[in-house]
Formats: structure tokens, sequence, C-alpha cells
């Protein structure tokens, strides 16, 4: 039918017949596209490693009349060589991605989540920071409408805080207690994160506290997704 | 889409498009032709698939494709070297390091690459297998022969965290520009890789 281009960071991709392969690419400009790639997986492929999951590409796609558009031509944009040979950095970057495939709708354009994802996977392979995953985790919740109440008790209004629940959608004092507990500098980095001071939290090395915000990132994710998601865990003690 | 035609027939149609890259219509086909052919060659379709199903397990030692309960071909001649150990993915990986002539020691298949995004790490890998074979058979030298994609680096990358420590020779197959190629398609991370393990040419 048409061609058009677009920018998109991969997230996914599924081997298809002989050598070709679908690919999901959270794109600037038309959401979610799943489109094919032909002869990827051959050596002597023009793509080479362009498509593969994290890659930020500028591309040419062929719309055609089924569910899935064709790639005709790729072009590296952002390319993050370190994800390929550092296992936290890789199980962070999936994750992320994992979480965006799930989140992201085909064809409805949502140029926030694109962007986020684009500077976390910067920030993946910039820097050690144990929080990028959480970060964007609770970064992209609020923008889906699910920031947590952090200030002050949820349900009575009243400190000091001591559990975090996801049903209740925020912190819980001692007496009205429910969930899991949470640590005061678990807290101090969360309400940093969505705060507006992302930076700093980011310059935290690792800790206890760094796990647990880690940890309860990965949960409310889930919860608001209503699945597992997979990448959490498989590379956790590696 | 079911049941156009009789019972044993749609049975046939509905098995053979289960198999890949086969959609409804080929298996239509293939089935009509199955009809049509002499009893004997359909028989012995049947049979080879019985057999294949019966006797062909994994090897016993590196997961390669073999007969149930035995080792395969090639861990068990002789003359292959017993010190040097081949890492690849998937039994077909084997062929196409065989194909090279190159390499004349054993191998390790995991089945599969480390991909979190389908819940597959290391527990669902070889990986032990892998481990216990180096100890019991003075095994010095890995080569890693993953895919050069981001599932088999990722796997590549943690086989070599944790093989090195054991005080072995670990090396990984070198990436670079396809014989026959053109310069000016390949992709920067290959031309990268290329260059970063030129060669000296010449004396």
């Amino acid at each position: 039918m048409s061609l058009y281009r677009d920018s998109g960071v991969v997230l996914r991709t599924f081997k298809l017949g002989e050598a070709d392969r679908i690919v999901s690419i959270m794109t600037r400009n038309n959401g979610k596209v799943r489109a094919v790639a032909k002869g990827v997986r051959k050596t002597r492929s023009k793509f080479g490693a362009r498509l593969e999951p994290s890659s930020h590409v500028n591309l040419q796609l062929y719309r055609t009349r089924g569910d899935l558009d064709i790639v005709t031509q790729a072009e590296t944009v952002d390319r993050f060589p370190n994800l390929r040979t550092d296992l936290d950095r890789f199980s962070r970057a999936s994750a992320m991605l994992e979480a965006v495939d799930q989140l992201a709708q085909e064809s409805e354009v949502n140029r926030r989540l694109y962007e986020m994802l684009v500077r976390a996977l910067r920030t993946v392979a910039d820097t050690e920071s144990p929080l990028v995953a959480a970060g964007f985790f609770w970064k992209v919740l609020s923008l889906e409408g699910f920031e947590p109440f952090l200030d002050a008790c949820v349900s009575c209004g009243g400190e000091p805080v001591v559990a975090f629940d996801l049903h209740e959608g925020g912190v819980l004092c001692q007496s009205c207690r429910r969930g899991r507990a949470i640590s005061p500098e678990a807290l101090a980095l969360m309400r940093q994160i969505l705060g507006g001071q992302l930076g700093a939290a980011l310059n935290e090395p690792i800790s206890a506290a760094t796990n647990e915000v880690d940890h309860l990132a990965g949960e409310a994710m889930e919860h608001h997704l209503e699945r597992r998601l997979r990448s959490l865990g498989v590379l956790g003690q590696s | 889409m079911s049941g156009v035609y009789a019972g044993p027939v749609q049975d046939l149609i509905d098995e053979l498009g289960r198999l890949p890259g086969v959609g409804p219509k080929s298996a239509q086909r293939i089935a009509f032709h199955l009809l049509k052919v002499e009893p004997a060659d359909a028989a012995r379709l049947a049979a080879a698939i019985i057999e294949v199903k019966e006797r062909v397990a994994f090897c016993e030692r590196c997961f390669n494709i073999a007969e149930r309960g035995a080792e395969c071909s090639i861990c068990t001649d002789s003359r292959r070297e017993t010190s040097m150990v081949c890492v690849v993915e998937e039994p077909r990986d084997i062929v196409a390091v065989e194909r090279t002539q190159e390499f004349r020691g054993r191998y390790h298949v995991l089945q599969g690459a480390i991909s979190p995004i389908d819940g597959i790490g290391p527990e669902q890998l070889k990986v032990r297998e892998l481990l216990v074979r180096i100890e019991a058979e003075g095994i010095d030298e890995v080569i890693l022969a993953t895919n050069p994609n981001i599932e088999g680096e990722a796997t590549a990358t943690y086989l070599a965290r944790l093989l090195s420590p054991l005080g072995i020779s670990v090396t990984k197959i070198a990436s670079g520009l396809p014989v026959g190629g053109d310069l000016e398609y390949a992709d920067e991370l290959t031309l990268g890789r290329a260059l970063e393990g030129r060669r000296a040419v010449g004396e």
C-alpha cells in the first residue's frame, strides 16, 4: 500500500519461518508496530544487528493490508553495545522492554512512553545505577494514572507511614497498615523518584533500600499489568 | 475452520496444519496427495515418523540428537579431541560448525539461549551439565559459539563469567563481515567489531 518512516525502539522479536523475524517496535508516531523483517536471520542480511531488542532505529516500513507491516530499511540512532555484554544491564533493559511491550497498544500513539523508554535505555547504558528500571516503572505508572500517594497515610492522613499497599495505592501508617512494610530509606527514594528528583535517586549506590524500591516497582508494574513480568527474576541473582 | 471433510481426512489435515510453515491450504494439498499415493509410500512415511520419535533422543553427553540411550556420533568418534568443547545453542548449529571442517573437538548443546523476556534463564539450559563435563572429561578449552544476537551474547557473557574462574581457556567465536558482502551495507556493530578484531597482514 504505502511506505512510511518512523523511529522506534525494538521491544521484542519472534522467529518467523526460515530466516525472518517479526519485530515489535515502540515507534514515535505510530504507537506499537508489529512488522516483518525479512531475512534478518541470514548472516548477509542488510539489517544486521540493527533490529535486535533494545535497538533504537530509524525505519522505513511498508504498510500492508494485514496486521503486519514490512520493514524495508533500518538505520541505527542509538546502539547500546554494553547491554550485550553486561548481564545486569541486559536484564534491566529486558524488564523495561517487556513492560512497554505489554503496556503499549498497537497503532495508539504514545510519544511520552516512547521518549521515556529511549531515555531510560540511554541511562541503563551510561550508568551503573541500580534504580533505572524502578525509576522507569514508577514514572510510567504515573503516566498511566497510577501514581502512588506517598505524602502521608492514604487512609487516615496520619504519620509516620510504615507500609505500602498496591490496592490502596499508597503508603499507610502503623494503625491502618496493610500490604508490605517499607523502610524510611526506601520511602525517601520513592519520593525522590516521583517528586522530580529522579537524577538524585539514580546516583544512589546499590543498597537494601534500592533493592526494596526495585522490588516494589516490579510488583507495582505487575499489579498494574495484571500479569507477571518474566524478565524479573530470571537473572535476579547473577 | 473445521470439518468440511469426513473424519479421518479432516484429522489428517488438522495434524498436517500444525507443522511449521504449513497453512490450512498446504495441509489440504498434502492430505489429498497422501490419499492418492500408493499405500506402501504412505506407510513408509508413517513408519519413518514413528521410528524417529522412538529411536532418537538427545545425546547423553552433549545433548546433540542421537539414538535413544546412547551418545551421538561425534561423542563416540575416537578421532575427536576430548579436551576441547564447542558450546552451541541448538543441534542445528553443530551442523553449521561441522561444515567448516575447522573444529576437531566435541560439542555441548545448551538447547536455547538466555532470554529473560521468554522466561528462559540459565536453569532452563544445559549449563549445569556443561560444568559437570568440564570436571569429568578434563576439558581445558571451551569455545563459545552461541548466536551473535542479543540473547546469544548474553548467554556467552554468562558462561564466560561462570567458566573463567575454573582456570580453563574460554574463547568466543569472532564476529565480523560475511565473506562476499559489501562494506557499505555492514551495520555499525558488526563493522565496529570487525575493526576491533582486525589482524596483521603480511609477515
